[in-house]
């Protein structure tokens, strides 16, 4: 049950980055979930702990954006407000 | 191992009689997997029943059955489930899976499933079958997609796989139709229950699990705790069961978020376990996958738009512009054909059958065209992939109105029919998005709408082109659905104010690898829903249209013999010209007739909007389908004319007012229109929104929306342009 980190107020602000941060085209290892209801629908599709995850796009407004999930498996839409709650490892 | 021999199918432990019924009926299989992990292709290759393969996520929404011929004297009954990602339904069209498969009692019980599994995602696949393991479900492993799968360079040792999963496992490409009848065989032998257990709930749990397993007397744990996570939504649950569970899970303090988070995360490093020991991947390409350049282009932040505004338009002017010309000969053929009989017979029946069945059957075959260029056009846009990158390029600008990215799908379909695009708004997960979403679709212009639109605006906008490429009558019917559009984009934003949200809405959802659309798929997609409309529609249209001519060609007791008679004794006192006398003689008789005695009636209520009784019978007509608007003023106005009256236009055009002027003036046609797009006229949609939201709250608040909308609206045009 590690994976849910539920008070993000124990590590410092500034250390917290998320699938949301990332630059288009980096990537980055998961770490954990945040938010456990949006963390089961992301579980089933793939977002697992350890897994890599790079941004490969973004909708014309911003928002979604496109992750794609281990090595070039498969893409996912997911909104940035989701995106958020996938913390990576540093 | 109590539970794998409990699991045997029950025919088999029955008494000899049961065995011999159990023989007789064809073994009940049913589909399951992933979305876009090729079922649907699968389903067709084994049932040879062709229906919509979709690359959108939830396009078989319906349980769809099939019988499959697996060898020359055994037969199966192929249920086809909805894609998911796990036994834990998010979306209503999930829910159909858990239904089917907790209660082993139901009717359609399968007898074991055939999992696809898409061999590029081993991993994610996997999850959805190592529950369905657990669940003591027989199962075939279809792993699907090997030729892409062995082009990435992933070897899978199969034999090792085999074993691992306890299952039979049959490399496959199901668009092709490899590996199916390896997999025919399979199926026709019969399957025991795997014998490996991927996961268990733990020692904490099963006080719990166990409690729920003894009362329902259930056959394994991992059923009973799926029984403690969902037991709210099973639908066999009696309310005293659900209240029982309920107090138990209380009892023990069961976090079912949690709980089910911790399965997940154990399945994948059992799973991540097996694929160790399974699977290597060669990577041969380096480069960027296809698709995945694809979308650099299609959704680019300025050309995704305008390419999505392209297609948008192309349909448009296809609908319009191309689809004119056979329209024109099918017009034309009607036409010819009515005069022919009517110069070479005579009498009352052939007057039914020129003036009533032949103008109600031109008006359902003329818009054949059209249908099946708006259906041609969405099939292939869902076949493409394309249609779920849609959703990913309107999401942040549909959220503003209530709605999701996955609302476009619905609204689009809309165009085609309301009735599938409401049943097409199951896959969106969050309630008050769907709520939304169903209530705001029929806003948007179905395609049962084109018949009423063609005729209006083909009536008053001249045929010219605008601004040197577009025809002004595109544009027309373009402002059309837009307003359409708008309207239902507003009232979701009013809805969006009002409506208090029970949960959250969520967007993810996994990209389709484009493909070319599959022609024959498309083709029996247009095939299909032209035969619906002529079927379905097309005999509605037709007994309209000959009530009509009934009720419109007679009257109450003596009414027309004296009306005419007066006309006559007119004529000869003004000295009139023969044409003339027909045309007031067929005029004053329509007016005493049943159908103008009720158009009359309800006169005084739409003359505000411009409209005279022929209209309002019209109006009525149509409240039970829109489509029938034109067969039956093309009844109402042939009735009485000259057997060379040509096309429905030329009738409408020839039609006067009071003062010899044409009736249809920019003002009634504009007004008729903009009534068209708002008003709710169609039961079938009323009846699927009461379907699918279970209330009539919901079908009521569309009615009389609608209807008050598009009175307002006409109104206002009317006397604006009058």
């Amino acid at each position: 049950m590690s994976i849910f980190r539920r008070s993000p107020q124990v590590s410092p602000v500034a250390a917290r980055r998320t699938a949301k941060d990332l630059r288009l085209g980096e990537s980055g290892t998961i770490c954990c979930l945040e938010d456990p209801e949006m963390a089961l629908k992301l579980l089933e599709m793939g977002c697992v702990p350890g897994v890599k995850v790079r941004l490969s796009g973004r909708a014309p407004l911003g928002d979604p954006l496109m992750l794609v999930l281990g090595d070039q498996e498969y893409t996912l839409s997911v909104r940035a407000s989701e995106a958020a709650t996938i913390l990576l490892k540093e | 191992m109590a539970a794998t021999a409990s699991k045997l199918a029950p025919k088999e432990m029955g008494d000899g009689q049961q065995v011999a019924t159990a023989a007789l009926r064809p073994l009940r299989i049913a589909l399951i997997g992933n979305p876009n992990s090729g079922k649907t292709s699968l389903f067709n290759q084994l049932t040879g029943l062709n229906q919509k393969v979709g690359n959108f996520p939830g396009v078989t929404v319906d349980r769809k059955t099939g019988v499959a011929q697996l060898t020359a004297t055994q037969r199966a009954e192929i249920i086809d489930l909805p894609g998911t990602y796990s036994l834990y339904p998010k979306s209503l069209d999930e829910k159909v899976i858990t239904d089917l498969l907790y209660d082993k009692a139901a009717d359609n019980y399968p007898d074991f499933v055939v999992v696809t599994v898409d061999a590029n995602n081993l991993r994610r696949s996997l999850l959805l079958f190592t529950q369905l393991g657990d669940l003591g479900l027989p199962a075939v492993l279809a792993l699907n997609m090997m030729d892409v799968a062995e082009r990435h360079g992933i070897n899978i040792d199969l034999p090792a796989l085999e074993l691992e999963l306890g299952v039979p496992i049959i490399p496959m490409n199901a668009r092709k139709g490899i590996g199916v009848a390896a997999l025919k065989i399979v199926m026709a032998q019969r399957l025991d229950a795997p014998p490996v257990r991927f996961w268990e709930p733990d020692d904490k749990m099963l006080p719990l699990v166990r409690q729920i397993r003894y009362y329902f007397n259930l056959h394994n744990d991992y059923l009973a705790l799926h029984y403690a996570q969902q037991y709210r939504q099973i639908g066999f649950l009696s309310a005293d069961e659900k209240d029982h569970i309920q107090e138990l899970t209380q009892k023990a303090g069961f976090d079912a978020t949690a709980a089910q988070a911790a399965e997940t995360i154990a399945r994948y490093s059992r799973i991540n376990e097996i694929l160790l020991e399974t699977v290597t991947v060669v990577r041969t390409e380096k480069r960027e996958p296809v698709s995945n350049r694809i979308d650099k282009v299609l959704t680019h932040r300025v050309g995704g738009y305008l390419i999505f505004l392209g297609i948008l338009f192309l349909l448009f002017q296809a609908i319009f512009a191309w689809a004119q010309y056979p329209m024109d000969w099918i017009d034309q053929g009607i036409s010819a054909l009515s005069a022919t009989i009517q110069t070479n017979f005579h009498g009352p029946l052939v007057r039914l059958l020129t003036e009533g069945v032949l103008a109600g059957l031109g008006g359902v075959l003329i818009f054949i065209p059209q249908i099946a260029l708006l259906f041609g056009f969405l099939a292939v846009l869902e076949e493409t992939g394309y249609m779920a990158r849609v959703t990913f390029l309107m999401d942040k600008l549909m959220r503003p109105f209530g709605l999701s990215g996955k609302s476009v799908v619905p609204l689009i379909s809309g165009l085609a029919c309301a009735v599938p695009a409401i049943m097409g708004a199951r896959t969106i997960e969050s309630w008050k998005d769907r709520m939304i979403t169903i209530f705001v679709t029929p806003l948007m212009s179905c395609s049962a709408r084109i018949p009423v639109y063609t005729v209006l605006v083909a009536l008053v906008v001249p045929d010219q082109a605008a601004w040197g490429v577009f025809n002004l009558r595109g544009v027309a019917l373009m402002s059309l659905y837009l307003l359409g559009l708008f309207s239902a984009l507003g009232s979701a934003w009013v809805l969006k104010t009002v409506l208090k949200a029970r949960e959250r809405s969520y967007f993810i959802m996994e990209f389709p690898v484009y493909q070319w659309p599959r022609w024959k798929n498309v083709g029996l997609t247009i095939y299909q829903k032209v035969r619906a409309f002529v079927l379905q529609a097309g005999q509605v249209i037709v007994a309209i249209s000959v009530l009509l001519w009934v009720l419109a060609s007679y009257g109450p007791g003596q009414q027309q013999a004296t009306a005419e008679a007066q006309v006559r004794q007119q004529a000869t006192a003004q000295q009139w010209d023969a044409p003339e006398v027909n045309r007031r003689v067929a005029s004053v008789r329509l007016e005493t007739s049943y159908a103008g005695k009720f158009g009359h009636l309800i006169e005084p209520a739409i003359r505000p909007l411009g409209y005279d009784w022929k209209i309002g019978i019209a109006l009525l007509t149509s409240f039970a389908a829109r489509e029938v608007f034109v067969g039956t003023i093309s009844t109402i106005y042939s009735v009485g004319q000259d057997a060379d009256m040509g096309t429905l236009q030329q009738k409408l055009s020839a039609e006067r007012d009071a003062a010899g002027q044409p009736f249809f003036t920019p003002a009634r046609a504009f007004s008729l229109l903009v009534f068209y797009v708002f008003a709710m006229q169609c039961m079938s949609t009323l009846a699927v929104t009461y379907r699918e939201t279970k209330s009539w709250r919901w079908p009521l608040a569309q009615l009389l929306y609608m209807t008050g909308l598009a009175y307002a609206a006409a109104f206002v045009v009317y006397q604006v342009l009058a």
